[in-house]
């Protein structure tokens, strides 16, 4: 029983990693961009759409993640080449990104598909406990693990995010170096599309398998949330996603087990806790210069 | 690729040709886009832009939809002119209709010439207060405000709903989450006019929204304040050999910000709601911010700018009556729109030229 | 302001002409909706009964609906607009839009105003609802037989009336067919968020339950029983095709029938808001007895439990009164008793409690 609620856990903080991870790459390389709800719904309609038309859920899963990057790519066109600003055109991208998913959605109402398959590990899944919770997943959230741990190679390990995290830390002295800013930020911008769009297409490929107008729910919003959360380290994604999870789902079962603790405060908790660890890794000066991009949210064009 | 280069000074016409090609260009692709739909593109955009504002009433209506947006943006130009990114003016709102929702519930029997401007004083507090909290945190702890005042915005969404649904709740409900009605002299009413008679909806929180921009271009042009925040923000090496100090300029700006918020709050629920509800901003302080850049981040343009993004709400509602057109399509004309007109800003800022690849790379590292 | 004035009288103008009009056109009809018919739930069965009345009125309607409308001053300014635009009646489909329709009514006596779900009415302003709750009571007793574990799931919006009268009578009927049956709620404070219900429905079924019934809007629990092999009740309209093995039956709205009824009334001139000097008789709420709920095909169940549903159904057909003293709630207390019954009034009033057989603390 409490296997299958740890499971419920595991399952509603998929998507949440794969777009915090995405978005993570995107403000590590200097850039916010809030219109990460709008380019998960865009993944979710388009997978929901092409995995019900071709029958295949791998195209479905490729299919959101394009969509997701094609949205981005929008976002990234305005803001890096006409130097738009982030907050402003984040916003809009979410406008926008829900408008069109909407549109796109019309003719995929009422209609159900197979979601993904549990691969169960062989042997291993057999394992008590550890066979559920371990070896007992779609290939999305395997993926997950995955991910965070390609992206905290990628940023710790590989001369391509020391680049990356230099032009988040500071563009005026990266691009003196001779590193292009505006190219590297449009690929991070890319790259947090893609994975946007493969958190949307969990919803309605593998938590609930039909589509609906605006299904997000505000999920985009708590990815943003969780990057700040996890002090922009991909692996405190993972955790924190996890936290974020566990406290919706526990907020379901204590209601089921007749707790009466009002579900708003501890829907709070997850956003208060934000803001500690934001101040915590903030006053610690030597942390917060080694983790959080300086030039997030500014406007780079060369020869400023 | 596209290369920029900033302009030293901005032509006049230019200022007044961008957003003008923005819309024009906004049209062209929304015809493009009804027309693929399906739609008679010229039916179509008549009912976004003419159609709204067919009657004086609508017109009215336009200012009252706008009402909330030219006081936030008003206030936003001050915290974004002094690179302080507000933008959890949202939340800030909530707070402070939650504080004037607290003066006209827990009194209700105060005269009208004591509630109202204890209920202004107590909406601009409330949202001031929830603007504190980040510019604070920033200026003692150095955190980010963007993403403290974000954060602090699910709060308050998630406290006013609490308190709604519960201690507040009125007991007469029968469990639904709505308060007491306030008390009439907590209500804002209607412009009515001698021999003329009401105009619409018009409110005079809309008077107040107009003397609010007007107040805040003012003091942003011609006050020491005004000064110090244009000097911090476009030269803050300048501004610390003058001696301002930015901690107090970020506390000031936000103050002013969230303050202006809080009074949105305030006046929406008086004008237009009379209660509180879980729901009483529907994302106003997220569009605001978008007015407020839409304006170029002055106070005139904000009223300009908050027309415009209302007029393409209420064009959508006409679009759905008149032509059946589903809201989704509102939310992607109202994306492109608002697309164009922050890219169009580009070319007012920026020398625009547009070429191959490789040359433009070159060119950009001969700038640097 | 001249020419404002002059603008203002043009307009008014305007707008008797257009009412006077009216008379030879089609009536129009205006509908406002909360979310979009694309929901499959709450709106999707407004959108149905939308075209049942076109079907059945053919050139004599014109129907407009405007989707996504928020609860608040924009529900007004809309209700507005259908107003102005020379809508003869106009039905507003979501309890939050009940005071801004109130207001504008004040504004429009010529209009006819439907408010759905609410319990204000003014002297051109109706209110209508559908007794979901007698649905429930049948879903009760299939999920008392049904049930193997004697847990039941059951996934609720918001602590409203309408919420306690579907839970108390699930519970009523859920305990004349299996004293030891147990029901688990989760309140979802959403009417529409697939993905939380569909987190509700996962624990739900972690803790045991293996009936799950629903009085949220989207498919989703019903996909989650599917999946888990278990079963679960569909709410607002048909949602077999997303759940062929996992549902029993659902609830099915049907507004048809009232607009259809409204709207006739409206031509024949004999419209009225009903208002009488008892308070609830104003209130046009039907239910099984007049197809304004339709249970869908029983399905996925054994013949005694369908023959125990059907039975269930004929009684509430005949008139039964599922709140008939004695009703203790879920600590002993009577909160009805023997002998009396809740009406339609103390249905809103005196409905805040839990009826033996749910678990739990009453939020709030």
């Amino acid at each position: 029983m409490l296997e299958d609620l740890i499971l419920t856990v595991l399952m509603t903080s998929v998507p949440l990693v794969y777009a915090a991870t995405g978005e993570l790459i995107v403000e590590r390389s200097g850039v916010l961009n809030l219109g990460v709800e709008g380019m998960m719904l865009m993944g979710a309609v388009s997978a929901f759409g092409i995995a019900m038309v071709s029958g295949s859920l791998v195209l479905g899963v490729i299919a959101g993640g394009l969509a997701g990057m094609l949205t981005a790519a929008l976002f990234g066109i305005l803001v890096l080449g006409f130097a738009t600003n982030q907050v402003a055109t984040g916003l809009a991208l979410t406008i926008f990104g829900a408008g069109l998913s909407g549109l796109l959605g019309a003719p995929l109402i009422g209609h159900a598909i197979e979601g993904l398959p549990v691969l169960r590990i062989p042997f291993l899944s057999e394992l008590p406990t550890v066979g559920k919770l371990v070896f007992s997943h779609d290939l999305m959230a395997y993926g997950a693990v995955i991910l965070v741990a390609a992206v905290a190679y990628f940023l710790k390990r590989t001369r391509a995010g020391l680049v990356l995290r230099a032009i988040g830390d500071n563009h005026d002295s990266a691009h003196a170096l001779g590193y292009s800013v505006l190219g590297v930020r449009f690929m991070a911008v890319l790259f947090g599309g893609l994975m946007a769009g493969f958190g949307g297409a969990y919803l309605p490929l593998m938590l609930t398998p039909h589509w609906a107008e605006g299904m997000t729910a505000g999920r985009g919003w708590i990815a943003l949330a969780l990057v700040v959360f996890a002090s922009w380290m991909p692996w405190r994604v993972l955790v924190g996603a996890l936290i974020f999870g566990g406290i919706t789902i526990m907020q379901l079962a204590g209601q089921a087990r007749g707790w009466t603790i009002p579900s708003q405060f501890l829907s709070m908790l997850p956003y208060l806790a934000t803001i500690v660890v934001l101040v915590l890794i903030s006053r610690n000066r030597e942390f917060s210069l080694a983790n959080s991009p300086a030039c997030l949210g500014r406007a780079f064009h060369a020869g400023k | 690729m596209i290369s920029l280069t900033p302009r030293k000074e901005i032509p006049l016409t230019l200022t007044l040709m961008t957003p003008l090609v923005a819309i024009a260009l906004t049209l062209v692709v929304g015809a493009a886009i009804f027309g693929i739909l399906g739609y008679d593109p010229l039916a179509a955009l008549y009912q976004f832009f003419i159609a709204p504002v067919s009657r004086p009433y609508q017109v009215a209506d336009l200012f009252v939809k706008a009402c909330p947006l030219i006081i936030i943006a008003s206030g936003l130009v001050f915290a974004y002119r002094a690179n302080v990114w507000n933008i959890g003016a949202e939340g800030q709102l909530i707070l402070g209709a939650m504080a004037a929702g607290f003066v006209a519930l827990t009194w209700p029997n105060l005269p009208g010439p004591v509630m109202m401007p204890a209920m202004i004083i107590a909406g601009m507090l409330g949202g001031l207060a929830w603007g504190m909290i980040p510019a604070l945190l920033k200026t003692r702890f150095n955190t980010n405000e963007i993403l403290v005042s974000l954060m602090l915005t699910y709060v308050a969404v998630l406290f006013i709903d609490w308190t709604v649904r519960g201690p507040w709740r009125d007991p007469m409900s029968f469990g639904f989450p709505l308060t007491p009605m306030y008390a009439d002299a907590a209500l804002i009413s209607r412009v009515e006019l001698p021999g003329i008679g009401r105009l619409g909806q018009l409110h005079w929180g809309v008077a107040g929204a107009l003397i609010f921009a007007l107040a805040a271009w003012f003091m942003l042009s011609r006050s020491i304040l005004g000064f110090q925040v244009k000097v911090m923000g476009d030269a803050p090496r300048a501004g610390r050999f003058a001696g301002f100090s930015p901690a107090m300029v970020t506390i000031m700006v936000m103050g002013i910000s969230g303050g202006a918020a809080g009074l949105a709050g305030m006046v929406e629920v008086s004008a237009n709601i009379g209660q509180l509800q879980p729901d009483i901003s529907f994302g106003y302080g997220f569009t605001a911010i978008i007015v407020a850049f839409l304006a170029r981040l002055n106070p005139l343009a904000v009223i300009i700018a908050g027309l415009v993004v209302a007029l393409a709400e209420l064009g959508g509602d006409s679009a759905q009556i008149a032509l059946a057109m589903p809201k989704v399509v509102t939310g992607v004309f109202k994306g492109i729109l608002l697309f164009m007109l922050l890219a169009g800003e580009t070319f007012n800022r920026y020398h625009v030229t547009f070429s191959l690849p490789h040359r433009a790379r070159m060119q950009g590292d001969s700038d640097a | 302001m001249k020419h404002l004035l002059k603008g203002i009288a043009v307009g008014l103008a305007a707008l008797a002409v257009s009412t006077g009009a009216a008379m030879a056109e089609p009536l129009k009809v205006g509908f406002l909706y909360l979310g979009t018919p694309g929901d499959h739930g709450w709106t999707y069965a407004h959108e149905l009964a939308r075209q049942k009345v076109e079907a059945h009125f053919g050139d004599k309607v014109e129907t407009t609906f405007v989707e996504n409308v928020p609860e608040g001053p924009d529900a007004a300014r809309v209700t507005r607009e259908l107003a102005n635009t020379g809508h003869d009646i106009i039905f507003g489909t979501s309890f939050g839009f009940m005071d801004p329709m109130l207001k504008v009514s004040k504004d429009f006596p010529e209009v006819k105003f439907e408010h759905i779900t609410g319990y204000k009415r003014s002297a051109n302003m109706a209110t209508g609802n559908i007794r979901f709750y007698e649905g429930r009571y049948v879903q009760g007793i299939v999920a008392g037989m049904m049930t193997k574990t004697n847990k039941i799931g059951y996934i609720a919006p918001f602590p409203i009336p309408e919420a306690y009268q579907g839970l108390n009578a699930f519970a009523i009927g859920m305990r004349e067919a299996n004293p030891d049956a147990e029901i688990m709620v989760i309140w979802a404070n959403t009417w529409e968020d697939p993905v939380k219900e569909a987190d509700a429905a996962k624990v739900l079924v972690a803790q045991g339950a293996d009936v799950m019934a629903q009085h949220t809007d989207t498919p989703a629990m019903l996909q989650i029983a599917e999946k888990a092999g278990l079963h679960g009740f569909g709410q607002a309209s048909d949602m077999k095709k997303f759940a062929p093995n996992a549902q029993l039956f659902s609830s099915v709205n049907d507004w048809s029938h009232y607009y259809i009824e409204k709207i006739q009334q409206v031509m024949d001139g004999t419209w009225s808001t009903g208002e009488g000097p008892d308070h609830w008789a104003g209130n046009t709420w039907k239910g099984m007895a007049d197809d304004y709920l339709v249970l869908s095909a029983f399905e996925n169940m054994p013949a005694d439990v369908k023959a125990a549903a059907e039975k269930a159904a004929a009684k509430i057909e005949g008139g039964y009164n599922i709140f008939t003293g004695p009703i203790k709630d879920n600590k002993g207390n009577v909160v009805v008793k023997a002998g009396e019954a809740l009406n339609d009034g103390t249905l809103w009033s005196d409905i805040f409690f839990y009826a033996e057989g749910i678990q739990g603390e009453m939020p709030g």
